[in-house]
């Protein structure tokens, strides 16, 4: 990884964190409301994941906001989402679980847990199809591997050895519960094995996971089909805003503490690329500037006006009385 | 007698069937440990443990097709879904396997089995988190669907449903769950019988779930503004529908309303009507009105979110409007 991606990673881990915890403020004063999952502690993964795979389409969950920024899409359009403003990336329609943007390959935002792997499967047969250079890139926690939906797609992707990559988020817990209680292993990548290559790796090393996920675009793009990868990290936040989380002891909540993501990264910017400490810093400095003008803005957007409820439901105009 | 919210009254209901009878159990996500998403469970893995406490992986076609086997071997289990919208991977155990083994098996297999099913409009969940499925549900022949709007009916409805040897399937509103109400234990309810809320001479409006509270506050100003008194009418049984009880209102007050949160198109309350009109349309002075959810996924922003299902304020515009051009 060459200093200015490492540099680029570490800057949007940055401000995800910081946009995260902007959200989570602006969820205490009822200007963002519904369900609002954040992704604080998981920042590697999110940002390494996107910079990494940076030709192709991402199908990925409601926890989802710092994908999308890593993406590209503006954090303003993002917050006035959650705002639920009409300048949002889904004009308020959608709000923090469905961020869609085309222009950037990234759908959703899908709040059906596994829902979106089907649709990421069939996307990569259309890149097939059309002889693209684009794969797919679909990203879903530990929870999303124990229904139909998942083992349908790995089955499909493989016999139809599609270029799909599918990223698994493993940090061990589906809202309360425990994944080894449900699952009989911890390592979910295990039921990928007799389809297609699987990798585990370190979802708190930024550079370990964009280095895997750039070979695995390598890898698909080659036509040998899918590959699936498992990211061990975790969250340190409750699993959205209503849960009081008291089904994780502080011990371990305390040991994951210690593996952040982001202190990890600012020690590796100064050790290996030699960056000063004002320097990294400065970097902080424009993460702060650009989620302050991301909830600047999102707070002086304007609603969506009440006439405008139809709009969207069909792409042609056809009279529904 | 006690108060207690909805989410109270239906704990109280489960606990009481698992204490009498150890063949109950419940399944589902988070049902355990954790207490269940809207607390439902809460304390109840402590008092009868794990194995009738069933933590399940995220996979709905298995909590319900489990809960169909367990009910086959003897089990009386009671499967939550977390939120309906979920529910529909698990359409295919419930219609096609849930609702038909009697029938297909010629009443040798009988499913004692209960479906929890938390629905509806919340607060900003947007459109994978907010749909309300009675229509479908109340079109499949089979099971039954009790829609529990107060914490009374809650708690005596789902220990009926606990007991009872056919399956059911029992919608709750998921912003039910801290509502408060008094609940009389010593009284049973007859969980197929609609409840009279309110006794009023002019208008029948018909409803249920959360809609009956909305529908409550707007009739103080509907009976102002129109000068007519409203009889309101929580249906509470959906599959099957006490119609002898909106017939005897309607008998009365020559006019009906239906109120539903689900969408227009194919919503529950076309069938309400359309069996009055069908079955004593000589006792209407006035042709129905319905008022029902728009026909659009429901949005995230809370202005266009209240837009998109009846609200107090919607529902006195529309029975107000409707009362003038008919003649009240
Ligand atoms: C089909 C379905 N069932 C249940 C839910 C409720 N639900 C939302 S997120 C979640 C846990 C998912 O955990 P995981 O896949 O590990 O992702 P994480 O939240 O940890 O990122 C559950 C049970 C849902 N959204 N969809």
């Amino acid at each position: 990884m060459d200093k200015l991606t490492a540099e680029d990673i570490f800057y949007t881990m940055a401000l995800g964190r910081r946009f995260e915890y902007a959200a989570k403020e602006h969820y205490m004063t009822g200007e963002i409301s519904g369900f609002l999952h954040l992704d604080i502690g998981q920042e590697a993964l999110s940002v390494a994941a996107m910079k990494a795979f940076d030709h192709g389409d991402v199908f990925t969950t409601y926890r989802e906001h710092i994908m999308a920024i890593a993406r590209g899409i503006e954090p303003k359009a993002v917050m006035a989402e959650l705002f639920g403003k009409k300048t949002g990336v889904s004009e308020g329609r959608g709000g923090s679980m469905h961020l869609f943007d085309p222009s950037h390959f990234f759908y959703g935002g899908d709040a059906i847990v596994g829902g979106h792997l089907p649709n990421a499967v069939g996307c990569a047969y259309a890149r097939k199809f059309q002889k693209s250079e684009h794969g797919v890139l679909a990203v879903f926690g530990d929870g999303a591997t124990n229904g139909g939906a998942f083992f349908e797609s790995l089955n499909i992707a493989s016999a139809w050895k599609l270029p799909i990559l599918f990223l698994c988020e493993n940090n061990r817990y589906a809202i309360g519960t425990e994944i080894t209680r449900v699952a009989p292993f911890l390592e979910q990548a295990k039921k990928a094995e007799p389809y297609m290559p699987t990798k585990e790796v370190d979802g708190n090393d930024a550079p370990a996971v964009y280095e895997a996920v750039k070979e695995a675009q390598d890898y698909i793009q080659k036509g040998h089909g899918p590959i699936f990868i498992e990211a061990f990290t975790y969250r340190w936040e409750g699993h959205s805003m209503s849960d009081p989380g008291t089904y994780r002891s502080q011990e371990e909540m305390e040991i994951w503490k210690r593996k952040d993501p982001i202190e990890r990264m600012k020690k590796l910017l100064k050790e290996r690329y030699i960056m000063s400490d004002a320097q990294i810093e400065a970097l902080e400095k424009k993460a702060d500037a650009a989620v302050e003008e991301a909830v600047q803005f999102a707070a002086q957007s304007p609603e969506p006006e009440v006439d405008e409820l139809f709009d969207y439901v069909f792409a042609e105009e056809v009279r529904h009385g | 007698m006690a108060e207690m919210l909805y989410r109270e009254a239906l704990n109280r209901a489960i606990d009481e069937c698992m204490a009498a009878d150890e063949n109950v159990v419940m399944l589902g996500e988070d049902v355990g440990l954790y207490g269940g998403s809207y607390r439902v469970s809460e304390g109840l893995v402590s008092k009868y443990g794990e194995a009738r406490l069933i933590d399940t992986p995220i996979a709905e076609l298995s909590i319900v097709g489990n809960a169909i086997g367990m009910a086959i071997g003897g089990l009386r289990p009671i499967a939550e879904i977390m939120t309906a919208n979920f529910s529909l991977l698990a359409f295919d155990q419930i219609i096609n396997h849930m609702s038909k083994y009697r029938y297909m098996s010629a009443g040798k297999l009988t499913l004692p089995m209960v479906v929890r099913f938390p629905q509806g409009v919340s607060k900003q969940l947007a459109a994978q988190h907010s749909e309300s499925y009675e229509q479908m549900l109340s079109a499949v022949p089979g099971m039954h669907v009790f829609a529990a709007g107060d914490p009374n009916y809650a708690y005596h409805a789902l220990k009926a449903a606990i007991m009872m040897d056919d399956p059911v399937l029992f919608i709750e509103h998921e912003l039910l769950y801290n509502k408060k109400g008094e609940v009389d234990f010593d009284t049973p309810v007859d969980p197929f019988k609609a409840r009279i809320v309110k006794e009023g001479e002019n208008i029948t409006i018909v409803s249920y779930l959360k809609m009956v509270d909305d529908v409550m506050a707007a009739v103080p100003q509907i009976e102002e503004r129109l000068g007519k008194s409203c009889e309101v009418i929580d249906l509470q049984s959906l599959n099957p529908m006490d119609t002898e009880t909106i017939k005897n209102s309607v008998e009365k007050t020559g006019r009906l309303v239906v109120v539903e949160e689900d969408h227009y198109t194919g919503g529950y309350g076309a069938q309400v009507i359309s069996r009055v009109v069908e079955k004593f349309f000589y006792t209407l002075d006035a042709a129905p009105l319905r008022i029902a959810g728009k026909d659009v996924p429901i949005p995230y922003n809370r202005k266009l979110e209240l837009a998109s299902i009846p609200t107090p304020d919607s529902i006195t515009e529309a029975i107000v409007a409707w009362g003038k051009n008919n003649g009240l």
